[in-house]
């Protein structure tokens, strides 16, 4: 189980990998070019908050589920 | 003698609940009255014609949701594991309540034009600010307090105050709303819940003054072992930063999109997609979040026997795999096709008016008043501006008001309260688990950075992306479009689930191992 749980660390930063294109490419710039003002605002807060969060958050969060550092603590 | 100093000690918890709930629970109430009371504001400070000042409410409504509530946890909790729990936390009260007063003083955009945006900006950012260091303070201060193995309990209640806030927001805007009748109410009376907000902050101010330093924080500072520089500590260091992690993505990312369908999405899933008339919305929202609201502290005060864990990861699996079914049954029951209409109460009233200072454009106004043989009432307002410009499209506005039936409405009722149910145990726990995850000399930080990422970013976004994924979904004639928005809590919610389960570590309590 713990190597399975380590190896989905991969996993984890694909899919910041992923929400990140998908934040950009689909959601983030369309936004920003869509000319509304509503549209403006969400766009500039997902692209220049959002998305690094997310992304720096789950590819970080994933190197450190494949290095191991949350294997269980025995008690 | 020892029965006497338990029966002191419980007293002393009892002061320490009551001093931070209250407060608290202002903070979510100066909060929420804000958002409630949007269409209001926005009429009075934000006129939509003119483009900035339109910008300028669209960056109030999202940020001090989204981006300034990490920073207020930031700031405060950096504050607050230098100088303590009690002077940071009396600070976070006074910026909130004084940012909502003085909203309410704010005169409008008519009288002094430009500076009435500007300023409603301003204090939203503060109240954003001041949100973001109460809560990890509060939770932080009472825990501190709480006996070993109680710690669920006793923070529960600290719980309550997020939805009891948004219940008395509500209330308060009922009532005056009944008292002063619409027209007064919108005139100048959403004044009062702003303005009413302060004599709760003095309040609340004054039992705060009296109330002494967290004992686990006082100890630690006067063994000379406080964090010179939280921040760095917190962030910095990856023992402490994987926690941090692992709190967002394990725990509160899920907690928040669930927090936010049960509550918000809720209430505008049956206001603005159902149709249900905003008096009988405002009106069993209240009711559900009365009757849920005690079992906060029934799943917190669990927790402290079987596990903060389970609870949670139990809350939020149920939460996302009932979701579809709710949010289906809750569609059906309100919706009135297929309902048989009574024919003889309906009427159709059509107005024509020319619009001023356009000469020729005109917007034509369809009433229509049904009734149902099951007691239900539907009146739709549709608006249509034509234009004399024949290349311009006519701009169609239609508004459904539905007066649900007493049987449907206590459905509507039973199924918000399901929801709420899973609210509760998810977040009933969650002080106490993020609290237990972080040591004492950066636990204000620690634990109020991910709390307000999951809550403010994850879970301020639902209602937007939810929104856009039903409209989207409309307009390709998805047969389910109505189901489409609740994706987001869905995918965000089992992917929280699986990390969750998968890694947080039952044996992991900080306070246990220092004490």
């Amino acid at each position: 189980m713990r190597t399975i749980k380590r190896y989905l660390g991969i996993f984890w930063l694909l899919l910041g990998l992923g929400v990140g294109y998908f934040n950009v490419i689909e959601f983030g710039l369309p936004k920003l070019q869509s000319g509304k003002q509503e549209d403006l605002v969400f766009g500039i807060i997902n692209l220049f908050i959002l998305t690094p969060i997310i992304v720096g958050g789950l590819v970080t969060f994933g190197y450190y589920v494949l290095s191991g550092e949350y294997d269980e603590k025995t008690k | 003698m020892n029965e006497e100093k338990t029966e002191t000690k419980k007293n002393s918890i009892w002061s320490v609940i009551m001093a931070s709930s209250v407060g608290t629970l202002i903070e979510w109430y100066d909060f929420y009255i804000f958002g409630s009371l949007a269409l209001v504001i926005s009429t009075k400070f934000f006129p939509q014609e003119n483009p900035t000042a339109a910008f300028l409410s669209t960056l109030a409504t999202f940020a001090a949701g989204f981006v300034v509530r990490p920073f207020g946890a930031l700031f405060f909790g950096r504050l607050g594991d230098l100088i303590g729990r009690k002077y940071t936390f009396m600070v976070t009260l006074l910026l909130m309540g004084g940012s909502t007063f003085l909203i309410g003083c704010i005169p409008d955009y008519k009288t002094i034009g430009f500076a009435a945006p500007l300023l409603v900006l301003l204090l939203r950012l503060l109240q954003g600010l001041a949100l973001g260091g109460e809560y990890g303070g509060a939770a932080t201060y009472v825990a501190e307090h709480a006996p070993p193995k109680e710690r669920g309990y006793w923070t529960s209640w600290i719980q309550t105050t997020a939805t009891l806030g948004l219940f008395v927001s509500l209330t308060v805007i009922l009532i005056t709303r009944s008292v002063l009748g619409t027209e007064a109410f919108e005139d100048w009376g959403w004044r009062v819940p702003f303005l009413v907000s302060i004599l709760m902050v003095i309040v609340s101010y004054f039992i705060r003054k009296n109330m002494h330093e967290s004992p686990i924080f006082a100890k630690v500072k006067a063994e000379g072992k406080i964090s010179l520089n939280p921040l760095k500590e917190s962030f910095g260091n990856k023992y402490n930063f994987k926690f941090v992690l692992l709190a967002l993505f394990g725990a509160v990312m899920g907690q928040g999109v669930i927090w936010y369908t049960g509550q918000f999405y809720a209430m505008s899933f049956i206001g603005k997609v159902c149709g249900v008339s905003s008096q009988q919305t405002d009106m069993l929202m209240a009711v559900a979040l009365l009757l849920g609201t005690p079992f906060f502290i029934v799943f917190g005060g669990l927790s402290d026997k079987i596990g903060r864990k389970k609870i949670m990861m139990l809350g939020m699996f149920i939460a996302i795999i009932s979701y579809r079914p709710i949010y289906s049954k809750i569609y059906t029951t309100i919706d009135c096709t297929g309902k048989t209409e009574v024919l003889n109460r309906a009427f159709l009233d059509v107005k024509t008016n020319w619009i001023p200072n356009t000469l020729s454009d005109s917007l034509v106004t369809t009433k229509t008043h049904k009734e149902f043989s099951d007691g239900t009432i539907m009146d739709v307002t549709r608006k249509v501006t034509i234009y004399q410009d024949q290349t311009k499209k006519p701009l169609i506005d239609e508004k459904k008001s539905i007066q649900l039936n007493t049987p449907n409405y206590w459905i509507i009722i039973l199924l918000v309260f399901v929801q709420i149910l899973f609210v509760t145990m998810v977040y009933g726990p969650i002080a106490a688990f993020l609290v237990e995850m972080f040591p004492t000399k950066i636990r204000y930080t620690s634990m109020s950075l991910p709390y307000h990422i999951g809550n403010g970013i994850f879970g301020g976004l639902l209602p937007t992306v939810a929104t856009y994924l039903v409209s989207t979904a409309k307009m390709t004639n998805n047969p389910e479009w109505y189901l489409q928005g609740l994706w987001y809590p869905i995918i965000v919610g089992g992917i929280c689930f699986i990390i969750g389960v998968l890694y947080l570590d039952k044996n992991d309590n900080k306070i246990e191992e220092e004490l």
